[in-house]
């Protein structure tokens, strides 16, 4: 049972009428994995939650979620989902709408009452079980949705979104609790735009747009395995930009300055001490982090428009 | 069958929290404090018209509770579809719904437990009221009409027929245009009603029929019709067309359709929403 993805999906699409909301998911997580789903805004990540969770039915292709089709209510147990925007029967209370969603889970009363008060410290909100969710604020409403989808410590957790509304405190429990989700062994699907947090929190990411996932990559790689360097050094030759391609794969120079493009940082000791030798005089040499942003114009940004 | 009833469960908390229920409770018991107050007096009055001949008094005294259950036909008629008109389409709309249907139920479930719950309190408001009415009337006056379980139960199936339809109207239309169906097909039904008895008395088999097809688009008024017409004494059946009674008895088929009729639109309820993208 557990040798099987966490996800899976195969060609999935889903049309509204003409409109194509998604033309082809196909991409694979892994159990334990905390994977962040990319894409500008209408490219089809909420869709694609939606047929991953049951809510839409795909008008194509096929998906396993925990090792079990689309339509099983069974895998359901297994898994939490905080949907973006989380709106919920404001006249409950915070302690009675998750007792109210443990049952749902088929909890019984007296797990969920020695779950509930836990959870609620985690999300910060260990004092606000007995007010109505009329008087939250958008923030702890979006808390007290993470916490819904924490009741059943789930084996696969959907965050559409979850710091949206949130202040930095917020995000960072946000953060934390991804941290112990995946402590534990949890396999976390995270949709956000915050690609800052996305870097910071994911092993993997896909690329979605217009539809379609045009790729997939583990985050470390995607992030370290290029770096750009800013160099500024005079007395620079030819021969010496000629020699700078053994470690750099770009090399572009305007007058003093030097943009390379190289595979690891590990290099920079060594590059720094060529340059030195080779008689030119170096001023700075300094390695910038091609960002998870850089990579996200650069995939989707271009042609992202809707179409 | 534990998440059905999770479900209704929670359908009337929610009537409860967001005082549905004290608002329906109070104003009922003004309407039945209403009714027994003027009653009381009326009958006072009657009794000393009728003092030489008071076998006619029952006659006077059925017509007065008529126009009550006739009044709380239609309160119980605007309660079923106020209550249940916004639950499906508003919930799908704020996407509240999508934190119950992502967990281990089925739709089914989620819709046949707002079905319980809303039905659950139909009943309740139903005892209320016309339990009200008939107790005040043979408080006051001594007086049950004929039938009252019979009758009381015919409007009790009215108001289920009105909660289905306003149940498969969210299924498939925003909150006001379900709202907008919902009293429409009630407007059509209580228009063919009343062609219906015009028909029969005029002898005119086709205004007969324009009511007997818009009874079967919606057979609402037709119970009532039938309702009205068991409580009735036998003797004032043969006068009587108004809106509060009937003059003709609706056939017995009719009880065995709207049964049908009920389970089809709860089918096609069902079937909707499964099959809707939440």
């Amino acid at each position: 049972m557990t040798s099987s993805p966490a996800i899976e999906t195969s060609g999935l699409r889903k049309e509204y009428g003409s409109k194509v909301a998604v033309a082809d998911l196909t991409l694979q997580v892994g159990r334990g994995e905390i994977f962040g789903f990319l894409g500008p805004n209408g490219a089809g990540k909420t869709t694609s939650v939606k047929m991953l969770l049951g809510l839409a039915a795909p008008t194509a292709g096929s998906a396993r979620i925990l090792g079990r089709p689309l339509s099983d209510r069974q895998a359901r147990r297994k898994i939490g989902f905080l949907p973006e925007h989380f709106r919920f029967y404001d006249w409950l209370t915070a302690s009675e709408l998750l007792t109210y969603h443990g049952r749902l889970l088929g909890m019984t009363p007296g797990a969920c009452a020695r779950q509930i008060p836990q959870l609620l410290d985690t999300v910060g909100l260990s004092h606000y079980g007995d007010s109505r969710l009329k008087t939250f604020s958008k923030g702890m409403l979006q808390r007290i949705g993470l916490a819904q989808a924490l009741l059943n410590e789930p084996e696969l957790v959907f965050l559409d979104e979850p710091t949206s509304g949130l202040d930095p405190l917020g995000r960072r429990m946000v953060r934390d609790v991804i941290r112990g989700l995946r402590g534990g062994g949890t396999t976390v699907f995270l949709n956000s735009h915050f690609l800052s947090e996305v870097e910071i929190t994911c092993d993997r990411v896909a690329f979605i747009k217009e539809g379609v996932v045009v790729r997939t990559a583990e985050l470390q790689h995607l992030v370290a395995g290029e770096t750009s360097v800013e160099v500024r050094a005079t007395g620079v030759t030819p021969a010496i930009l000629d020699g700078l391609r053994q470690w750099a794969k770009e090399v572009r120079a305007d007058g003093e300055h030097i943009h390379l493009v190289v595979n690891d940082e590990e290099d920079l000791p060594a590059i720094a001490a060529w340059v030195v030798e080779q008689g030119a005089r170096l001023y700075a040499l300094e390695p910038k982090r091609v960002s998870l942003e850089d990579l996200f114009l650069q995939i989707v940004g271009t042609s992202g428009e809707p179409r | 069958m534990s998440n059905i009833l999770l479900i209704a469960q929670i359908t009337f908390r929610e009537a409860r929290r967001r005082k549905i229920m004290w608002a329906a409770l109070i104003l009922g018991a003004a309407f039945l404090l209403i009714y027994g107050v003027g009653l009381y007096f009326i009958h006072r009055e009657l009794m000393r018209e009728f003092a030489q001949r008071p076998q006619n008094l029952p006659t006077f005294l059925n017509m007065l509770v008529m126009m009550a259950l006739y009044a709380v036909n239609f309160l119980m008629i605007a309660m079923a579809i106020l209550t249940s008109v916004d639950t499906i389409a508003g919930e799908v709309g704020s996407g509240a719904i999508q934190a119950v249907a992502t967990k281990p139920i089925r739709r089914a479930e989620i819709l046949l437990g707002k079905w319980l719950g809303f039905a659950g309190m139909l009943v309740l408001y139903a005892a209320l009221m016309i339990g009200g009415v008939l107790l005040s009337t043979w408080l006051v006056a001594r007086y049950v009409p004929p039938h009252p379980i019979e009758g009381a139960l015919l409007m009790l199936l009215e108001g289920l027929v009105l909660l289905n339809l306003s149940l498969l109207g969210g299924t498939f239309l925003s909150t006001l245009a379900n709202g907008v169906m919902v009293f429409g097909l009630f407007g059509v039904a209580f228009v063919g009603g009343w062609m219906e008895q015009f028909g029969s008395m005029m002898h005119s088999e086709t205004v007969v029929n324009i009511g007997i097809v818009s009874s079967l688009i919606m057979p609402s008024e037709t119970i009532w019709r039938w309702a009205a017409y068991l409580m009735q004494p036998p003797l004032f059946r043969n006068f009587n067309a108004s809106p509060f009674g009937s003059a003709s008895q609706p056939s017995a088929a009719m009880i065995i359709y709207t049964g049908i009729y009920l389970i089809a639109v709860m089918t096609l309820a069902l079937q909707n929403f499964r099959k809707r993208d939440l």
